[in-house]
């Protein structure tokens, strides 16, 4: 009788339980190395990985937003002016065919590279202006949410059409290559054994967890999150703490914008073009909720595992693209009903609630 | 013989292993009002979700004019002619009386999927003018007052020919004219031959309007029998299983001298004017009004959630005059809310982060990274869910959300106990509470004085704030009309004041011809 309880609530225990995304990730590995061996070989497990850091960064500071019932369509708009800016300081030369009509030409860099070009302080200087237009743009965001009260969903869009728009207008369309190799190191490169991209995003996700789990703050995020006319009675400063969700997730893109600029060694106008769907996916995926209030560290990482190994065994298919792109859109929508199905199962452990 | 309209038959329901009702076996006669009453959690909400197919019973049989029901969803209780008017009323209150009455079927033009609109402001007008209410058809909802919006749900009722009508709480927002057409127009629905279900706390109303009486008490029907058989002494013994002696507990402080809260002179128009008002330390200090008085905007305004345009505010001789919640918190205030759901609790938190959420800065450590000590927050909250006597599991992983509402409004309490404050202000601190929690309220909020804290209690019943204050301000149109010291409480004169000075309000007296 016992056992057959315990039977019962089994599929239940799974899916509510906190690792549930992980074994799924794992169990699809196994299902798809059967069929495709060298899915864990040494190089592609290195590539799988590769493709992590740089995602968790942003899906981290998408999740801030979303835990204060924000959203933030931005991120992606942020990584491509950020790429273009940062570039257009340290690149050492430009090609004057694709950049004379440029409207900066002659002002923030000519022929003989950018405004900081050969200087030893190029690379972190313009590290230090990326991150701090992505804050300064998150900085915006977040006080058109906060206090003049407008909806997310739209400040962010108008500011992600603004953004991409800006930084094809700064750069002409053109890439920008010939940036310099301490820059490209950041994203490439290795300390010891370990890749500097997994120190930086590690970093960011040890301090994530600080300010969620151990402090004040964190706590406030959630209060915001959950029911934001309480936490304003409480004396939690909500403005501020819905402002500074956005500035983390402004920070995150840019340094987002600075591991990808760096692999793909080139200041990119159209960065990040297609990677919203799996910012957000794969924040959804990990069960972070896109009605606030719900969301931890680690759930972004199963979220991202996930969708990278999604990613990686879709590549590995023979599938032509765009056959890609509806699969790995099944596979967010499938996240999101299941994410319903967990709060339903997780409401019908409590008592219902009647019309009275 | 009479004619039964409802039978309940040996009714039983579980929820995950607890017995939410036993056994319960009583009817309700056709064309007569039964009162159900019962303590929250009794199991009167359980049954009446039953009743109007959101629940399924596991045992028992329900019949309806002698037929079975078996309702499998709340449709099927409409089309058996059941009609709930609830406490939060269900109207779509952008559109008008007439669009809110027919909603779930217009008249229509012929076949054609258009309104009539003739038809359809005849038939609203026929239904306004039985249930008393005189205004046009056309109006929006959002014009009508809290009791004028009761009577357009109950003529939607009718519109659809309701046999039951089950009504829940309906006079807490009422005026005294406006329940009194109320209770008129229940009779004249009895003597239409339909029947009432009347569910309320306000036990001296359900005397009154009912032919009988239920009693529900842990699940169990305790009795029911002819209200001629009840008082309202007795209803509270069969409720609560004991005899309360005395409901509110004898103060034993005496005010101090000293002036914890200070308001002077706040005006916002259109709201409050020119309202001044000192509180001394260990006094409860009550604000009487009715709704729209402007009682729960003032005390908005003295916490610093809304702004005033004039005046000052001060707190334990600190200016506080627009300040934030925070600031105001800091100061020493704190702010039980009228509604405990939207601004007190966060539903889906566990009760120990709902404790320590104003308190927060008070358990850090490492200076400016602010890190919370959590063991020492969750012994402040222990100790303080152990003070108040909340019923819950491990206070750290209990949710809110599962905790009766009395224990809730322990939760929203304690909160701001552990926040240690000079000045508590109360707004219907036992709203929706049951007995047995009022009295633990009751209790805790005297001590609570004792301890030197000011208290503002604010409450639109008239009984509790003659039992628990030392002094009465009585509130109405934005203004102080009128105060009253502890040994001169007179129930009737704070009532007049009350309804003085009522801009544009009809007088219980020009209602009184009904």
């Amino acid at each position: 009788m016992r056992a057959r309880r315990i039977l019962l609530r089994l599929p239940g225990v799974i899916v509510l339980s906190d690792h549930f995304v992980l074994v799924m990730t794992v169990l699809y590995f196994l299902l798809i190395w059967a069929v495709y061996p060298h899915m864990a070989g040494r190089r592609n497990i290195a590539n799988l990985f590769s493709n992590v850091w740089p995602l968790l960064a942003l899906v981290i500071g998408q999740m801030f937003v979303l835990i204060v019932g924000g959203i933030d369509l931005s991120q992606t708009s942020i990584m491509a002016v950020t790429s273009v800016l940062g570039a257009m300081m340290m690149a050492g030369r430009f090609d004057p065919a694709k950049f004379e009509q440029n409207p900066l030409w002659g002002v923030v860099f000519s022929e003989q590279g950018g405004l900081l070009a050969g200087s030893g302080w190029a690379v972190p200087a313009a590290i230090m202006v990326m991150l701090f237009v992505g804050v300064g743009i998150g900085l915006l965001n977040g006080v058109a949410v906060a206090k003049l009260k407008m909806p997310p969903f739209m400040v962010t869009l108008v500011a992600m059409s603004f953004y991409s728009g800006l930084a094809i207008y700064l750069s002409r369309s053109e890439n920008i290559m010939h940036l310099p190799d301490s820059f490209i190191a950041v994203g490439k490169g290795t300390v010891g054994p370990i890749p500097s991209a997994m120190l930086i995003v590690v970093t960011l996700a040890f301090l994530a967890f600080v300010i969620l789990n151990l402090s004040i703050l964190g706590r406030w995020l959630y209060a915001v999150g959950q029911n934001i006319r309480t936490a304003r009675v409480s004396g939690i400063p909500t403005e501020r703490v819905v402002v500074l969700a956005y500035v983390f997730s402004g920070f995150c893109a840019a340094l987002g914008s600075i591991l990808y600029s760096a692999r793909l060694e080139a200041g990119r106008p159209t960065l990040g073009r297609n990677l919203l769907l799996d910012v957000i996916g794969a924040a959804v995926i990990g069960g972070i909720s896109l009605y606030g209030g719900k969301g931890r560290v680690l759930w972004a990482v199963y979220g991202v595992l996930f969708f990278v190994v999604l990613d990686n065994s879709l590549n590995k298919m023979p599938l032509e693209f765009y056959s890609i792109d509806i699969i790995k859109g099944g596979v967010i929508l499938l996240a999101a009903l299941l994410d319903s199905l967990r709060t339903h199962i997780a409401s019908r452990q409590t008592a219902p609630e009647g019309i009275f | 013989m009479t004619e039964w309209e409802i039978e309940f038959d040996r009714i039983s329901k579980s929820f995950f292993g607890a017995r939410a009702l036993s056994e319960v076996s009583f009817s309700v006669g056709k064309g007569r009002t039964l009162g159900l009453i019962g303590e929250n959690g009794a199991g009167k909400s359980t049954l009446m979700n039953i009743l109007g197919g959101v629940f399924t019973q596991d045992e028992g049989t329900i019949r309806l004019s002698g037929k079975q029901y078996n309702p499998s969803c709340p449709a099927d209780a409409t089309r058996a002619g059941i009609a709930f008017i609830h406490q939060e009323l269900n109207l779509f209150t952008n559109l008008s009386v007439a669009d809110n009455l027919f909603i779930d079927g217009f008249p229509r033009i012929g076949r054609l999927p258009f309104i009539d609109k003739r038809r359809l402001h005849k038939r609203a007008a026929e239904l306004l003018s039985f249930v008393d209410l005189h205004v046009s058809a056309g109006t929006p909802v959002e014009m009508l007052t809290p009791g004028e919006r009761q009577l357009v749900e109950i003529a939607g009722a009718l519109s659809r020919d309701a046999r039951v009508i089950i009504f829940d709480e309906p006079t807490t927002s009422l005026t005294a004219a406006e329940r009194k057409r109320l209770f008129d127009i229940i009779k004249r629905l009895q003597d239409q031959g339909r029947t009432i279900i009347y569910i309320s706390h306000t036990l001296e109303d359900v005397l009154q309007v009912s032919d009988a009486i239920a009693v529900l008490r842990d699940g169990c029907l305790v009795n029911t029998g002819p209200v001629r058989k009840y008082s309202v002494d007795r209803m509270i013994a069969d409720m609560v299983g004991r005899r309360i002696e005395q409901m509110y507990p004898a103060r034993s402080t005496i005010p101090g001298s000293a002036a914890v809260l200070e308001v002077e002179g706040v005006t916002q128009p259109g709201i409050v004017r020119d309202i001044s008002i000192k509180l001394h330390e260990k006094e409860v200090l009550g604000i009487f009004g009715l709704m729209g008085s402007g009682r729960s905007e003032l005390a908005r305004i003295i916490f610093g959630l809304d702004s005033c345009r004039t005046g000052r505010i001060s707190i334990r001789g600190k200016d506080a005059t627009g300040s934030s919640p925070a600031a105001s918190i800091r100061k020493g205030m704190a702010f039980v809310t009228e509604n405990r759901h939207q601004e007190g609790l966060l539903m889906e938190a566990a009760v120990s982060e709902n404790l320590d959420l104003p308190s927060l800065r008070k358990f850090t450590r490492l200076g400016p990274a602010r890190i919370i000590d959590r063991s020492r927050a969750l012994k402040f909250a222990n100790r303080i869910a152990e003070t108040l006597r909340i019923k819950s599991g491990p206070i750290h992983t209990q949710k809110v959300r599962n905790l009766s509402g009395g224990n809730q409004q322990k939760v929203v309490i304690g909160k701001w106990m552990l926040a240690e404050p000079g000045v508590l202000i109360l707004d219907e601190p036992t709203r929706g509470i049951d007995v047995g929690a009022k009295y633990e309220v009751y209790g805790t909020i005297n001590k609570l004085a004792e301890g030197g804290v000011g208290i503002l209690y604010i409450s639109s019943e008239l009984e509790e704030l003659t039992g628990m204050c030392d002094r009465i301000l009585v509130i109405s149109n934005g203004e102080i009309r009128a105060e009253f010291a502890r040994p001169d409480f007179d129930q009737e004169k704070i009532l007049q004041a009350a309804f003085s000075g009522r801009a544009g309000y009809r007088t219980p007296s020009d209602n009184s011809g009904n």
